[in-house]
């Protein structure tokens, strides 16, 4: 079969698209000079790499302690929400597989619309309910908003792992004389946990690198990573910590995704 | 009976309710309340007035609103041609690739999207910046076009200023920047949302079966045109959840147009949240909200409802077909 030769330059040249910023933010991580945003002095000279950043990061200098402190408060946030909205993700996705009836059509229609509302219509919304019910705005109406969100994507996945479900391993598990309970928990759970591991990575993505639904629902003074980052003007004189930070949270997410795959690829030759 | 019954209708009570609650709640009850509001009028000190009102919606025909309206639909409607353009050759590539090669590249399509969202915004502001490189390139092809363009014939170049491919006159140099300009907005949408457009286009590619392709060319169809008479309808189903998934996002946009867009390109989410936190006029917001969320269901809706009906269309021809075979085959 003849190759495309335009459709591959193409792809190659998309791949330089999307990865020119990423090289960048890793290269930014080193450049001395915060303000100008630049390797070179005001005279021209190159002032070389600098590590002073990364120093800053792992030391904890005073200069970096609220970008920290936003990061792991985005971290906290976003594993909470992991958490609640895999929990109430899974039981709308069983109560979807299970039951067909005018109750779960609506049901279904309160999962799926959330998918399709752009982010910003979700934070409006949820902070007009927090106005109208005058709640202060902080960690806890973050997480609320994070979950709401997040429920749709597990419930998502889920379902789409409940499609390939045979019934006949629960019926087994009745007819051997297990509850409810115990079938869930010891057959059904089990099999579907791919299914929530993938809705709750998803859920986590999610949440940790939101903006848009955060910025609204925060309150004065409670920032996590993202809105933190988008708060800070281009001549902040931290710039280049900010993108260090991120190069180090890029290596985690690949070493974490290299784990994985390693981990699948032994458990897979232990199977066979 | 009527126990087990109701045993039944309390088991699922108990597995719904947790998500059925937190979505009413959360989801529901405040679209609900952001609706309400558009028919209040705004108090001075922030507030929504008690009373029922039209002023909301009268106002929204402020010279302001309409032409941002527009605005966000034109530029939203520009993304999502750029990325379904740029996707199909791509996802196409993918999908001829060898299959260990495959899910590698599928997966540098998708790495970028690990780096947080608004460091990446930054990265591009910084690269935008009017002393870097970018800009530099941008300057040169301006000169080129204006050189190219003042050869021309007067109508000529009136006709290219009126398609959009030329700039009258000397160009304006606060203009000429990428950055604080809708090309800069249009650029890092492209950009943030490329790898939603091009994952779900690839996954309908990969179930493609390129023979028919092959067929085609045996046929005589040449290479483009193989591509889309076969191709693209073969992938149709892709190709709508790309849309779905670029158009969308790039309605509600918000963080580009903010960081990227300055004063020359404000859109709707923008002017949300303005109107919310910074002028604290609550109605307006909504009423905004609305219009937005109008803008993105109406499609979707209409889709939906067409699509429908041409399904109950297949399966009415499909019942007659089988209806004739039937009585073909009793009379036979």
């Amino acid at each position: 079969m003849k190759k495309s030769y335009f459709s591959l330059t193409i792809l190659v040249l998309v791949l330089l698209f999307l990865y020119i910023p990423i090289i960048l933010v890793v290269a930014y991580g080193f450049i001395p000079n915060g303000i100008s945003m630049q390797f070179t002095g005001a005279d021209g000279s190159f002032l070389g790499f600098t590590t002073k950043w990364y120093e800053q990061i792992f030391s904890g200098a005073p200069s970096v302690r609220k970008l920290l402190s936003s990061f792991w408060l985005s971290v906290e946030i976003a594993a909470l929400a992991t958490l609640a909205s895999c929990v109430l993700g899974t039981t709308s996705a069983l109560a979807l597989h299970k039951w067909k009836n005018r109750f779960q059509k609506i049901h279904y229609a309160l999962v799926y619309t959330p998918l399709i509302m752009p982010d910003i219509l979700i934070g409006i919304s949820l902070l007009m309910l927090f106005v109208a019910c005058n709640v202060a705005c902080g960690f806890w109406t973050i997480f609320i908003a994070h979950v709401t969100f997040c429920i749709s994507y597990v419930t998502m996945t889920v379902l789409a792992r409940l499609a390939d479900f045979d019934n006949a391993v629960t019926e087994a598990a009745y007819d051997l004389g297990a509850g409810p309970l115990y079938t869930f928990f010891k057959v059904e759970l089990p099999i579907l946990m791919p299914g929530i591991m993938a809705g709750g990575l998803l859920a986590f993505t999610l949440s940790i690198d939101d903006v848009v639904i955060t910025s609204f629902v925060n309150g004065a003074g409670t920032n996590t990573f993202p809105t933190y980052v988008s708060s800070m003007v281009k001549h902040s004189k931290n710039l280049p910590a900010v993108f260090a930070l991120s190069t180090l949270m890029l290596l985690g997410t690949c070493a974490l995704a290299a784990l994985i795959r390693v981990l699948t690829n032994l458990r897979m030759k232990k199977l066979s | 009976m009527d126990k087990i019954e109701r045993k039944k209708k309390f088991a699922e009570m108990v597995v719904s309710l947790p998500s059925f609650v937190w979505l009413a709640v959360f989801f529901a009850a405040p679209t609900l309340i952001v609706l309400s509001f558009t028919f209040h009028d705004h108090t001075a000190n922030g507030g929504v007035a008690a009373a029922w009102s039209l002023a909301t919606w009268r106002d929204l025909v402020n010279p302001d609103y309409p032409t941002i309206v527009w605005r966000t639909i034109r530029i939203s409607l520009e993304v999502t041609a750029w990325c379904i353009l740029l996707s199909l050759p791509c996802a196409y590539a993918i999908a001829r690739l060898p299959k260990n090669i495959r899910a590698m590249v599928a997966g540098l399509i998708m790495l970028p999207f690990w780096t947080s969202f608004v460091v990446r915004v930054f990265a591009w502001k910084t690269m935008l910046h009017p002393d870097g490189f970018l800009q530099r390139c941008y300057y040169i092809f301006l000169d080129i076009r204006t050189w190219l363009f003042d050869w021309l014939p007067g109508f000529l170049q009136s006709f290219l200023c009126w398609l959009g491919l030329a700039t009258p006159g000397a160009a304006d140099p606060a203009s000429a920047t990428i950055l604080d300009s809708e090309l800069a907005v249009v650029l890092v949408s492209v950009y943030t949302f490329l790898p939603f457009a091009i994952m779900p286009i690839y996954t309908a590619a990969e179930k493609f079966d390129f023979a028919l392709m092959e067929a085609a060319r045996d046929l005589g169809a040449k290479g483009f045109y193989a591509f889309r008479k076969i191709f693209i309808p073969g992938v149709r189903q892709g190709i709508v959840s790309a849309i779905l998934m670029v158009f969308i996002p790039a309605i509600g946009s918000y963080v580009i147009p903010q960081m990227l867009g300055g004063t020359n390109c404000v859109l709707i989410g923008n002017k949300i949240f303005m109107r919310a936190i910074q002028n604290r006029n609550i109605p307006h917001a909504s009423a905004l909200a609305t219009v937005m969320a109008l803008s993105v269901l109406v499609p979707i809706g209409a889709w939906v409802w067409w699509k429908s009906r041409q399904n109950a269309k297949d399966k009415k021809r499909l019942e007659e077909a089988t209806r004739e075979s039937i009585l073909m085959g009793g009379a036979s």
